[in-house]
């Protein structure tokens, strides 16, 4: 089976049928993960860039990891800066690293879209590690992998995913493969931190927590970027965590299997009280796990496709 | 040079005319003796005499010349992207023969100086007519007024600080009253800056999907509820610029019943294309007030048709590739517009929005009449400022033919139907594709 098509910018744009490819391609790379020599040959002698202009540890580190585990070479760039104030273009970058013959670009940016940008202007494949509050794709798959694995089905759970919506990639990608298998999705938070028109894409909003997360079979935190505050979108950090965070008070309403999610990093005591994320319920380090099988998987399914 | 219209059929809605007639033209002025003349039987296009040029228009519409409003010319300052020059040629090509430009050039046009400036170089470029409006405030940071009566005499025609929106209320103030003694409009930009903080599309269905940050319909709702309560405040004339809401629109609709001095603009991308234009992040989709939603544009529409708004201006605002070939974010506002705009808003009588003659009171007789120049009319004796139209040509848009420096359009490869053919400013022909 391969995966017809360059690049992975988005869940969006995936099918059902894609989105199974990628978890069962994932689900098969797990193992090479806890051999004591972690390396298959698949990917020698492919160089795979990766190419973030917002820091990031979580995502990278994976990333790299992904690469190494299938033999290729990786070259990490991390600027802090925009490529504006760099004075370079961001499509003349792209254009100078692929004047190298990379094998892959793997992209993290700031601005929404700068990955659709540069995968326009390039032949090689470029997988978007997050653009903006746009899309986060592979965090949505490792998200779904992680479900599916305990849960053996996505179908017909209900899943609550509660923070700061307007400002999240994770909750986008989510919603759109999530709503796709065939999940229910509800969201919480106040409503300063949820879009207009976003029932539009097939959720259900609420503005109180347990409303949500009510017999809920997995609950995901999202992570609250405390320079929010200023923007007024919230009043502060302590009112939002009284009346938003996950806790073992509400989250007695979900199911009792419930799976505690978050894609990190965790403000503990914010968004999800420190006990709960470290709960027999709790999948957050094994979403993190799940992450670099999942990357594997695009790796291999993207630049492995001629080898 | 005399020149001879043949056989067009004239519509001048400053008199009410629509009727198949010859147009005589001669130094530089219409002559209302060209009803009476026969049509000749030699050749289009032929000479047939020394005097008199005469050209075969039949089939074709003979307008007064088109005059946009709104636009930006670049110069002095960004010439990279536009010239006075260049924004002239690109007018006269797409059928203007007057055009405004905003002052939010580099320096500001906040002085005589820069006024005068504009006007000079406008004479030497000698394609259309180009009325500078000035700035409502020194460098248009929205502190101090400039100095109305000095802009005036240098030749400016009304005071905007576009692209800058004045925030501050009791400024706004003093502006439309001072230019009211001056019997001048003050043109205004409605942005809530605060509302539309950090935006870069508008504020809906495709925002949320897409997470870029959005501009609410109310940013500009709230500034033209404002402006149309200081207008009626201080009796003063309020244009404003632009309109891209439902709210909008309804606003100066209740302000026009109520008999408040406001008049309305909008530019043929909000008629013409919502924030779907924006989903695949095309920077050449970018542009402030944003791409709305579809209620919005029916609403423009409808605001065309009921004449709650009175112009159609094309917002022309030229960039560079290297403002628009970068990220979402960081891109350059605004769309390329004269060279489009008539082809645009011919859809408008297409689809039965507007007659033809509306259509030309929009795109010349009330920009003239706001502000307040000698333009827009076919009356013996009048400035032979004359566009004629193909309504039956079909054409795509390329932006490689463009006139205009900038390229910058969502409109790429757009099939259009009708076009200017014939741009006559003073007498001479300026343009000709006939």
């Amino acid at each position: 089976m391969k995966l017809h098509r360059k690049d992975i910018l988005g869940i969006k744009e995936l099918s059902v049928d894609e989105i199974n490819l990628i978890l069962e391609t994932a689900d098969s790379f797990v193992e090479v993960s806890t051999r004591e020599i972690k390396k298959v040959p698949t990917l020698r002698g492919k160089t795979i860039i990766t190419l973030f202009y917002e820091p990031s540890t979580r995502t990278r580190t994976s990333f790299e990891i992904a690469a190494k585990r299938l033999s290729a070479d990786t070259i990490s760039i991390s600027s802090s800066t925009s490529s504006v104030v760099k004075g370079e273009t961001l499509i003349d970058t792209a254009k100078n690293l692929e004047s190298m013959n990379p094998d892959l670009i793997v992209i993290r940016h700031s601005a929404a879209g700068a990955p659709h940008m540069i995968a326009g202007v390039l032949n090689e494949p470029v997988i978007n590690a997050g653009d903006g509050a746009h899309e986060h794709p592979t965090q949505a798959l490792l998200d779904m992998m992680t479900i599916r694995s305990i849960k053996g089905k996505l179908a017909g759970l209900k899943v609550a995913i509660v923070g700061d919506i307007s400002h999240s990639r994770v909750a986008r990608s989510n919603i759109y493969g999530l709503t796709k298998m065939g999940a229910s999705v509800h969201l919480a938070g106040p409503a300063t931190m949820i879009p207009y028109g976003i029932e539009n894409m097939g959720v259900v909003v609420h503005t109180q927590i347990e409303e949500a997360i009510r017999d809920a079979d997995v609950v995901m935190a999202l992570r609250i970027q405390t320079e929010r505050e200023k923007q007024c979108i919230f009043p502060s950090l302590r009112e939002y965590a009284r009346h938003f965070s996950l806790n073992r008070r509400n989250i007695g309403s979900a199911a009792k299997d419930v799976l505690i999610m978050h894609p990190g990093p965790v403000n503990r005591g914010i968004e999800i009280s420190p006990d709960l994320a470290e709960s027999a319920n709790s999948v957050i380090l094994q979403q993190v796990t799940n992450g670099v099988a999942v990357r594997m998987a695009l790796l291999y399914l993207l630049a492995g496709g001629n080898a | 040079m005399n020149i001879l219209l043949q056989g067009g059929r004239v519509i001048d809605p400053s008199s009410g005319r629509d009727r198949i007639q010859n147009l005589l033209i001669s130094g530089g002025k219409i002559r209302a003796r060209s009803a009476d003349l026969k049509p000749t039987k030699g050749p289009a296009g032929r000479k047939r005499n020394d005097d008199l040029y005469v050209i075969d228009v039949s089939g074709k519409i003979v307008v007064p010349g088109l005059i946009d409003m709104h636009t930006h010319l670049r110069e002095p300052g960004h010439e990279y992207k536009e010239t006075i020059a260049s924004g002239s040629q690109a007018a006269a090509a797409g059928g203007f023969t007057s055009i405004a430009c905003m002052p939010n050039t580099n320096p500001v046009n906040d002085n005589r100086s820069v006024t005068e400036f504009i006007i000079k170089k406008a004479a030497a470029a000698g394609i259309v007519n180009v009325y500078p409006i000035a700035a409502i405030s020194l460098k248009s940071e929205g502190i101090t007024l400039s100095d109305y009566w000095d802009l005036k005499e240098g030749g400016a025609v009304g005071f905007s600080d576009d692209g800058r929106p004045v925030m501050n209320a009791a400024l706004m103030r003093r502006a439309l009253e001072y230019a009211s003694s001056l019997n001048m409009p003050v043109i205004s930009h409605c942005e809530d800056t605060n509302l539309s903080a950090g935006g870069t599309m508008h504020e809906g269905f495709v925002s949320a999907e897409t997470g870029l940050v959005g501009i609410p319909g109310i940013a500009e709702d709230v500034m033209v509820s404002r402006d149309i309560l200081l207008a009626e405040f201080t009796g003063a004339h309020i244009h404003i610029a632009h309109v891209s809401t439902a709210g909008a629109v309804r606003l100066i609709r209740e302000a026009k019943s109520r008999g408040v001095h406001v008049t309305a603009e909008t530019a043929p991308h909000y008629f013409t294309l919502t924030d779907e234009a924006v989903r695949t992040f095309n920077t050449f989709a970018k542009v402030y007030p944003p791409l709305r939603g579809e209620a919005d544009r029916a609403a423009v529409r409808e605001g065309l048709a009921d004449g709650t708004i009175d112009a159609i201006a094309s917002d022309h605002a030229p960039h560079a590739r290297t403002d628009k070939e970068v990220e979402f974010d960081y891109a350059a506002t605004g769309i390329v517009g004269l060279e489009t705009s008539l082809g645009l808003s011919l859809s408008l009588v297409q689809d039965g929005v507007l007659t033809l003659p509306k259509l030309i009171e929009k795109m010349a007789i009330n920009p003239a009449r706001i502000l307040g120049i000698r333009k827009g009319t076919l009356a013996d004796g009048a400035d032979a400022d004359i566009t004629v139209i193909d309504q039956n040509r079909e054409w795509v848009v390329d932006p490689r033919n463009f006139r205009s420096r900038g390229k910058n359009t969502p409109f790429k490869d757009w099939l259009l139907k009708g076009k200017a053919v014939l741009t006559i400013v003073g007498g001479e022909i300026r343009y000709q594709d006939l």
